[in-house]
């Protein structure tokens, strides 16, 4: 198994010493395997945020350490910047780290700071700016001309140009439509199909979790709850529920029969998947056969 | 509709951002009457913020009129009057809140309006326990989760014992259990208070609580009925670019699989008790 990260015995604490102060993480340890898409869900405070900006240095352990294939990031302190190049980090509503004159400049800064010629990062540019659905002419536009959504995009486009062995998504999707969701999830899942870069995506949306997820990481105050493939943390239903967290609607629905006293699987988290079991379940045709 | 039902009203309101840009409403006329809890869905850019701007005279119309109860919102002498009887939450929670300690935020607009401190204190502890934050009353709003704050936001509106509670995208930005708390007060204060709700949302399982959905695109209103009503077209729903109930998804599929279940069932509990039925008759009962 090859970790592309791996956190040991992590501990944070914000606030050190003073009378406020709060453990985020508590002695938390696993592994992302390269090319994963992770998932990584908890209630509100639980510490994801915390977690994730450990990956690339921006948070240093209190005690514990972060390794990006296999080394210790903090062995050589003044060396921390590169592991802002090695794993990406979208934050939420990414649109307000925009500041650049041009939408093109901005999402070259990333590669700029980097050090690679010129060409490759006018390459980069396009390349990514494309990806991301934005065609040329927004690319000499300013940033700020630009609707809510292409200025996500931009933003995002700027992680990728400097094609970062993992990227980290906070809550990409937050405060956008339902096809505004779509449109920025798939396109994040398209580009863990196409390039093979470890994603890990930090959500509130079980059923953003469900639809895209290879493996869920659940949070709870400061510690890893479960950590398992995304239908094995789904059969667990009732437990996330207890623990703060929302399901989607089409296991609400599960959880309930169950309460009145059907005999049927509660590990539904799809539509499709929901109507196999009602349909096998009542004996019908179109039940997909038990995998 | 007599004119002590209607707490708004919109008749043919047209409305642009500037003056050369496309309109961002094209005609709206929709009343919302006292009590009513409604729901006004659609895709971004569709105008239904634009649309909830106008119910408090944040914005007016270029053509055509909206009304609150007898006051039409173009006449300057009855701001005040307006913005008594309708009050606003924004989408932003941290953009609303002004003071370093929570009930001081909630008491804010009394003091701006010279309400007695015997009273202020009265009205304000009213306006913390029904959003359910007085238990957080001396805290620093900054601390607090975005539900919290939004429930802070709503505190200081309804302190001013308004008529009618207009929330527009309050929960967008916040997590599910936010969300679910922020919905569970607001239903509370239409069920227990009597409060008129227009909740703008794209939220479908807010949307299936009103007792009213209006559904817009571009500019006019393409929809307009009970949840179930507004609901009971799948196909015109997604092509309007919104979600579906899960739950009507989930009927809408097994119906097409020859199963018998009613076409209008839109909301979790309703569909899991339709579903016990068939599976308790099919010999799924539990031990």
């Amino acid at each position: 198994m090859s970790y592309v990260i791996q956190v040991e015995h992590l501990t944070y604490i914000y606030g050190e010493g003073m009378p406020d102060a709060t453990t985020a993480l508590d002695d938390v340890s696993f592994g992302i395997e390269r090319g994963e898409f992770l998932g990584v869900i908890g209630p509100t405070g639980c510490g994801k945020s915390t977690l994730v900006t450990h990956f690339n240095g921006l948070n240093r352990p209190t005690s514990g350490k972060v390794l990006i294939d296999g080394t210790d990031i903090w062995a050589d302190p003044k060396k921390i910047r590169q592991y802002r190049f090695k794993v990406g980090m979208v934050f939420q509503y990414p649109e307000y780290q925009l500041f650049e004159e041009t939408v093109r400049k901005d999402i070259g800064f990333g590669p700029r700071n980097m050090g690679l010629p010129e060409s490759e990062i006018a390459a980069r540019v396009v390349e990514a700016a494309h990806f991301c659905g934005l065609d040329d002419a927004v690319l000499d536009r300013s940033p700020f001309e630009l609707s809510g959504g292409q200025k996500r995009r931009a933003a995002i486009a700027g992680i990728l140009a400097m094609k970062p062995e993992v990227l980290v998504l906070d809550e990409p999707a937050a405060g956008l439509d339902p096809e505004g969701r779509e449109m920025i999830l798939s396109q994040v899942k398209r580009f863990h199909r196409e390039t093979g870069t470890t994603v890990v995506l930090v959500s509130h949306s079980m059923e953003d979790i469900a639809k895209y997820a290879d493996r869920v990481l659940v949070l709870q105050a400061g510690k890893i709850a479960m950590l398992d493939t995304t239908a094995k943390i789904f059969a667990r239903a009732g437990e996330l529920v207890s623990l703060g967290l929302s399901v989607p609607e089409v296991t609400k629905i599960f959880l309930r029969l169950a309460e009145l006293g059907i005999d049927i699987p509660t590990d539904v988290y799809t539509v499709g998947y929901a109507r196999d079991t009602i349909l096998r379940a009542l004996g019908r045709k179109g039940g997909e056969a038990d995998a | 509709m007599e004119e002590k039902q209607q707490m708004i009203r919109a008749q043919n309101v047209v409305f642009r951002y500037a003056q050369d840009s496309a309109p961002a409403l094209s005609g709206v006329t929709m009343d919302v009457r006292r009590g009513e809890f409604i729901a006004v869905l659609g895709a971004n850019g569709c105008g239904k913020s634009t649309l909830a701007k106008h119910f408090n005279a944040i914005l007016l119309p270029e053509s055509g009129d909206v009304f609150v109860e007898q006051y039409n919102t173009r006449e300057e002498e009855h701001l005040y009057d307006i913005r008594q009887r309708v009050g606003m939450v924004f989408q932003n929670p941290d953009n609303q809140i002004v003071a370093t300690v929570v009930e001081e935020d909630v008491a804010f607009a009394l003091e701006n309006l010279g309400v007695p401190p015997a009273e202020m204190r009265v009205r304000v502890d009213e306006a913390m326990e029904m959003a359910g934050i007085y238990k957080h009353r001396e805290k620093a709003p900054h601390k607090l989760s975005g539900g919290q704050k939004q429930r802070v936001a709503i505190a200081g509106v309804i302190a001013m014992r308004p008529d009618c509670l207009v929330m527009d995208e309050s929960t967008a930005m916040l997590d599910p259990i936010g969300r679910e708390k922020v919905m569970r007060t607001v239903k509370k204060l239409n069920d227990e208070y009597g409060i008129t709700v227009v909740m703008i949302t794209h939220y479908m399982e807010e949307a299936v609580q009103a007792d009213r959905v209006i559904v817009m695109s571009s500019g006019r209103i393409e929809l307009e009925g009970t949840p179930k009503e507004v609901f009971a077209d799948s196909a015109r729903i997604r092509a309007l670019k919104l979600d579906v109930p899960q739950a009507k998804e989930l009927c809408d599929l097994l119906r097409v699989a020859g199963v018998d279940l009613p076409p209008d069932l839109i909301d979790t509990e309703e569909c899991a008790q339709a579903l016990a039925g068939l599976l308790a008759a099919a010999g799924r009962r539990a031990r």
